[in-house]
């Protein structure tokens, strides 16, 4: 590696010249400009847009030794002036054509104000240009600087950002214990005051390089030192803790973050009950936001207060028959797609959760359930004169709903019929042959994942009082699929950890808006590319995965587990290993 | 004894499928005779069938367009590739921000229609091609080794991104598409009147079908896709370089789905980000219906889909007097695709994909 | 309650605090609460507007009305104003999640939103119950200001649909003559309403609904359903109170099907936009789009448009932005009017004062009219103005022909 490779980072750096452009012209820069992660020193603006240089120096320089540090450091500055190109040429751009907007509707005046720091177009681009330069040796600074050094301070700059990012949330949390008296030295209206981003910085970092000099040793002798009674009571410990700490949370969160917790509470809880059907049983349901619906409608008809309402009977009544009903529903909506298997039955099942929501938006059905109107007036729980109302309140019922849904899909994953699932999940015919009967093996993984989900939706009218039918979209459906794979097929803890990242997540991000989702894209491809198994893999699953080759005679986890790190390899290592091309 | 209960129960899901496809063909028959020898609901005369049927032809024809993509990308990696919407998308939006605007200002639109119109399908299919590359690269082929779901993730990944990076791009409005003159009107043929529009949809669907069928069975780089669709690893020892077949897939898929979205703007005369996704699903929906995996199955399924869309709710749904029948086209659609699945689990001319490979 | 049990012992705290300091002291006499902007700090307000999703256009439209009216007003009393900008979804459950977080942050004074009705019903009830104030731009469902059901601190500028579908089955029937109509909604409880309260209307009058037909809001073969609309009547007069993009195929598709050739068709502010008439192109011609009464001499909405287009490098997107525009400075008016600021610039705003305030807005000028808030929070002005598609100088505009006054 003696000589500089220029096509690489001549690639790299146009690369990240083109993401940096692209985010500018979609208007992102300009939306998070006015977002200040440090206020009135850094905006996610301009994180953003110079993320990409320091990326790209990174990159490029990687190739290079410690100790090839003045062509380590030219490969970055190279890269990140290339990275600065692209950006220029939208400003260019702007310059030669001033009505380009009538295109490009995000390319404004403002944009290019950003970028060229107000400066005016040549002298702007020109510190533009010296900026991201800089910035790009500054990414290949990490490779030149000892890891010890470095590392801490990566960690402080980005725990400080995150922070200034969560700002919202944080203050959300703070001003009722400190009150805004505090709050206000700390924070900005948006974002960190310099000071403080400082100090957090200074402490995050200082105490990361303690804890990797020193503290990290310490903790590994004392853990060794330890005996096997005692690391029981430590995990018994851990358990009562986290338990104490799961009903005490909301207390601690206030109104907003209760709420979303509620939202990835309903999430986890319809995530569960997907979890059998695709998790354990092999069967891809793109339409279980129908068993969602009818949980909410079956709740909603029995106990509107208005003239749709068909009963007058109590939450807790109607939770039950919400529940069977949706029950019913999984097997007769079962049924007809007993015989189809993988892609044939993923269609079927987008259709009949199309087909349900449809219905309930239709004039056919409008003297029933309220057609676009929707149901109003759906009682909330009420527990003797003591009614849920606040999130808060509600929290507990939802975490009620998930601890019992974990219950029992735990119990099921180790029951015979949970073994059953799992055999028919790989292959149908062996598992047939093996005695297994197919029909109410099915029936049964598609009634319990319906009565999951029409838990959830019971729950979701109750709360919210009022049900519209454009609640129940496909999204819904592509929402909690997406959220246990992304957790890791099959496994419970992934179940949460994908709900906390993929519904819990963007919520708290709700005022990057009109980019939510553009995000939860991106999110969605870099984490099954970086993690395919998921966050949380599944014993089982896990297995599976590293032993993709078909040398199933060694003990893949030992194979796969890098020497050194502990940690599972990376997918290319695992790739390389493996000689066969076929995919499952 | 346990053999006997089995018996049984089986035979209960045969009786449950037997009375539910009877019920559905029972309803259908019901609605169709109140219809046509009782008059229940609205009368039409002969040319208002003949309307319904046309203009859910030129529907279905996109429909077919676009299902090639599905069929043929799940033909070579057995994957739904939920991204496609936004291929087809992705391209038009593009050709007519920076074609089709700017050459119909200029005036060439009216004066030269033919020559403008192949710039801006070249457009729409150059770009639906280039965003299919570079997803299919960033999103699909890192994961070629890993379960079946794991690709589907990334494919919804990508539909949202680009859904919302072309929403960032050219804004959240409706882009109109310009009103090209010399398709507009009518044409008579065999004494019926025509939009032309429509005319030019189903002869440009039909040209593109039959190209794209000769291409795969005839030409060499289709001899190399039908050969990665059978084995990939036979394949590759036989000298086919498997990725580039794959990416050449991806993009013949993209090149179809960018011209149907020129199509579309010609017919309904307005773009906007997020006319890819329904259009997408119904797509998805008439290629499974067609027989996924095959090409002539894709256009009879988008043709089945599109007429019974428009036909459907006035025939059947308004016999049986229900109100607003056409909101409910959709719940014909999917009902009608589980009623051929359950008679023909690989659809109505598919290979029985479903239970070799799926 | 706990929250407000906070803010007001926060209140207090601040108080004291303020009245140790020295100046002018600051009392919270609020039954529910006050709000404390220090100074130089920002007077915050909220909207809660669909921004995904496919209705993004419609909340777009009303936030940039809210921006405009923002960066209009500058300061008040030297404090500058911020928009927190939230998302409702369109959906119910996305208006709850905005209203909770709204509610979550005691620094914000009042609130803009929501977009879609579905998602005010529980935005409204969690705004009541933290003593907010909110302001629709564009919520048109009759339920949220019924007297039953309407929840405190919920006003709109958006019209009634009661009022608006009453309006064009007036205009059908007395001034074009229409006898036989036929409408169509596509499943969204703002186009079902209207069309509805059109159908009630027009039968009311003496007419003839021969159709009264749903579409899927994503459809765009609408031929078919066309078609039927024709064969039932053929109509004379066909209502479709939809969204730009169905409402544009409907438009287009209408010129096309035989037997629609004679019949007037019309929509709703929904559509009453130049994005619309752009989708819809030279079909739009003679069409009748109700919306708010914009003939009079109209500077103001001239200057908006101009900084409209300015700002965001188009024309408006969708129809509301007028509304939010209004919405805005009536909550600004409240606040300047309730606003009690010390010697230092410390600014106390109180809650209820503050409803009270927007409550008793009156024969306010606004850009769609002459807004005077009833008992029930329907501030719009009741004048309706049907607009006809002409063409003018050589593009299409919207021309008023009728002005509706209950």
């Amino acid at each position: 590696m003696s000589r500089i490779d220029l096509r690489n980072a001549a690639k790299i750096g146009l690369m990240a010249g083109v993401a940096a452009a692209s985010v500018s012209a979609i208007g992102m820069v300009q939306t998070f400009d006015e977002r200040d992660l440090i206020t009135n020193v850094l905006t996610l603006g301009q994180v953003l847009l110079f993320a990409a240089s320091v990326l790209a120096g990174y990159q490029a320089a990687q190739q290079h030794t410690a100790a090839e540090r003045g062509r380590t450091l030219l490969t970055g500055l190279i890269a990140g002036f290339l990275a600065a190109l692209p950006v220029l040429g939208l400003v260019l751009l702007t310059a030669l054509f001033p009505n380009i907007r009538t295109k490009l509707v995000n390319v404004s005046a403002t944009l290019i104000q950003i970028l060229t720091f107000g400066l005016g177009p040549s002298l702007g681009s020109l510190l533009l240009a010296a900026v991201m330069t800089l910035l790009g040796v500054g990414g290949s600074l990490i490779h030149v600087i000892p890891s010890r050094i470095s590392r801490p301070i990566i960690i402080g700059l980005v725990s400080t950002l995150v922070l200034g990012l969560l700002s919202e949330v944080l203050l959300g949390v703070l001003r009722p214990l400190v009150g805004s008296q505090v709050t206000g030295l700390l924070f900005g209206t948006k974002g960190l005051r310099l000071v403080t981003a400082a100090v957090v910085f200074l402490l995050i970092t200082s105490g990361y390089w303690w804890w990797s000099a020193r503290g990290e040793e310490d903790m590994q002798l004392r853990l060794q030192a330890q005996n096997p009674e005692r690391a029981q009571r430590m995990r018994t410990m851990r358990v009562v803790v986290g338990i104490v700490l799961l009903l005490i949370l909301p207390f601690i969160l206030g109104t907003y973050l209760t709420e979303v917790l509620d939202i990835v509470g309903l999430f986890i809880l319809m995530g569960l009950g997907l979890n059998i059907v695709v998790g354990y049983a092999g069967l891809l349901d793109l339409g279980y936001v129908a068993f969602f619906a009818i949980g909410a409608y079956v709740m909603g008809i029995l106990t509107s207060q208005s003239a749709l309402g068909l009963t007058d009977i109590s939450f807790w009544m109607a939770l039950p028959i919400a529940v069977i009903v949706s029950v019913v529903a999984g097997l007769v909506l079962g049924t007809p797609v007993l015989r189809m298997r993988g892609d044939y039955l993923a269609i079927v099942t987008l259709g009949f959760g199309e087909i349900i929501r449809v219905l309930a938006t239709s004039d056919l059905l409008k003297p029933y359930i309220g057609g676009a109107q929707g149901i109003l007036q759906i009682r909330k729980p009420q527990i003797g004169s003591f009614q849920l109302v606040q999130p808060e309140e509600f929290y507990f019922l939802i975490l009620a709903g998930c601890a019992l849904a974990a219950f029992v899909s735990w119990r099921l994953s180790d029951a015979r019929l949970g073994r059953q699932w799992m055999a028919m999940r790989e292959d149908e015919d062996v598992a047939e042959a093996m005695g297994i009967h197919l029909v109410k093996t099915k029936l049964l993984a598609f009634a319990i994942g319906a009565g999951f989900s029409g838990l959830a939706g019971a729950i979701f009218a109750s709360r919210l009082s009022s049900i519209f039918p454009h609640s129940f979209n496909l999204l819904i459906s592509i929402n909690v699929l997406s959220l246990i794979i992304v957790g890791g097929i099959g496994s419970l803890p992934g179940v949460v950890v994908g709900a906390l990242v993929l519904v819990g997540l963007p919520e708290l991000l709700r005022e990057f808006a009109e980019y939510r989702l553009l995000m939860y894209g991106a999110l969605l491809i870099v984490m099954m590319i970086r993690k395919p198994a998921g966050l949380w893999p599944s014993a089982v699953q896990q297995r599976e995965l590293e032993g993709v080759g078909e040398e199933t005679d060694t003990f893949p986890s030992e194979r796969a587990l890098h020497p050194e790190t502990h940690e599972p390899m990376s997918e290319q290592v695992v790739e390389a290993s493996t000689t066969t091309v076929r995919g499952s | 004894m346990a053999q006997a209960l089995r018996r049984i129960e089986i035979d209960f899901v045969d009786l449950f499928l037997w009375l539910f496809r009877t019920a559905i063909i029972i309803l259908v028959i019901w609605g169709t005779v109140a219809k046509v020898f009782f008059g229940v609901g609205t009368e039409y005369s002969t040319a208002a069938w003949i309307d319904f049927t046309i203009a859910g032809i030129a529907q279905g024809s996109l429909y077919a367009l676009i299902a090639l993509g599905y069929t043929l990308v799940y033909g070579v990696l057995f994957m739904i590739n939920f991204a496609h919407g936004e291929f087809f998308m992705s391209g038009t939006m593009t050709a007519t921000v920076f074609v089709a605007i700017p050459l119909a200002s200029a005036g060439y639109l009216d004066s030269n229609p033919f020559m403008s119109m192949l710039a801006i399908m070249l457009t729409a299919m150059l770009v639906s091609v280039g965003i299919a590359l570079l997803t299919e690269r960033v999103a699909y082929r890192p994961l070629r080794r890993a379960p079946r779901l794991v690709p589907l993730i990334t494919a919804i990944g990508a539909s949202f991104f680009w859904q919302y990076f072309f929403r960032g791009l050219y804004g959240s409005a409706v882009v109109p598409f310009p009103n090209i003159p010399i398709f507009s009107g009518t044409i008579e043929i065999f004494g019926l009147e025509i939009l032309r529009t429509r005319l030019v949809v189903m002869a440009a669907s039909i040209i593109m079908l039959v190209g794209l069928y000769f291409f795969v069975m005839r030409s060499k780089t289709g001899k190399a896709i039908r050969a990665v669709a059978e084995d990939k690893d036979v394949a590759a020892l036989m000298g086919v370089n498997v990725d580039r077949t794959i990416a050449i897939t991806f993009a013949v898929g993209a090149a179809m789905a960018g011209a149907a979205g020129i199509l579309y703007g010609l017919m309904f005369g307005q773009t906007h980000f997020f006319m890819g996704f329904v259009p997408g699903i119904k797509a998805f929906t008439a290629a499974v219906l067609g027989g996924i995996g095959s090409i002539p199955g894709a256009a009879l399924g988008g043709l089945f889909l599109g007429v019974i869309e428009a036909v459907g709710p006035p025939l059947f749904l308004e016999g049986l007097g229900i109100p607003g029948a056409h909101q409910l086209k959709d719940v014909i659609a999917f009902t009608m695709l589980v009623l051929v699945l359950i008679f023909r689990p690989q659809g109505i001319i598919g290979e029985r994909l479903a239970e070799k490979k799926a | 309650m706990k929250r407000l049990m906070y803010f007001i012992m926060l209140a207090l705290l601040a108080a004291t605090l303020v009245a140790c300091g020295g100046g002018q002291q600051l009392t919270c006499e609020d039954a529910i609460g006050c709000v404390e902007i220090a100074p130089g700090d920002p007077i915050r307000i909220a909207s809660a507007l669909v921004i995904t999703g496919p209705n993004a256009q419609l909340g777009t439209d009303s936030q940039r009305g809210v921006e405009i009216a923002i960066e209009d007003r500058g300061e008040i009393e030297g404090h500058p104003i911020e928009l927190q900008a939230e998302d409702d979804g369109c959906t119910a459950e996305g208006g709850q999640t905005a209203a909770q977080k709204i509610v979550s942050d005691p620094t914000i004074v009042g609130v803009i939103g929501t977009s879609c009705s579905g998602a005010g019903v529980p935005a409204s009830a969690i705004m009541a119950d933290n003593g907010f104030v909110m302001i629709s731009p564009s919520n048109t469902a009759p339920v949220l200001t019924h007297p039953d059901t309407r929840e405190e601190g919920y006003f709109r500028t958006a019209h009634n649909d009661e009022v608006q579908g009453a309006a064009m089955a007036q205009f059908a029937y007395n001034e074009l003559g229409a006898r036989v109509a036929a409408a169509i909604h596509d499943g969204d409880p703002y186009t079902e309403g209207l069309a509805s309260v059109f159908r009630d209307s027009f039968e009311e009058l003496g007419g003839e609904i021969v159709a009264f037909e749903a579409e899927d809001p994503n459809a765009t073969n609408v031929t078919p359903v066309l078609t039927t609309i024709a064969a039932a009547g053929p109509p004379e007069f066909l209502y479709y109170p939809v969204f730009t993009v169905l409402g544009a195929n409907l438009t287009q598709q209408a010129r096309q099907v035989e037997g629609l050739g004679e019949t007037d068709v019309a929509g709703a502010d929904g559509m009453l936009s130049p994005d619309f008439l752009e989708a819809a192109g030279d079909a739009a011609l003679g069409m009748y789009l109700s919306g708010p009464d914009l003939g009079f001499e109209n500077q103001a909405y001239t200057d908006f448009l101009a900084t409209y287009q300015e700002n965001y490098g188009s024309e408006p997107v969708a129809a509301f932005h007028a509304h939010a525009y209004d919405a805005t400075n009536i909550l600004l008016d409240a606040i300047v009017e309730v606003a009690q600021v010390s010697d230092d610039g410390t600014m106390l705003i109180g809650r209820q004062a503050l409803r009270d305030a927007v409550a008793a807005t009156s024969g306010y000028t606004g850009i769609t009219g002459t807004l005077t808030c009833d008992e029930n929070g329907d501030c719009a002005d009741p004048a309706i103005a049907v607009n006809e598609v002409q063409e003018v100088e050589g593009a299409l505009d919207f021309v008023p022909i009728f002005n509706y006054v209950p």
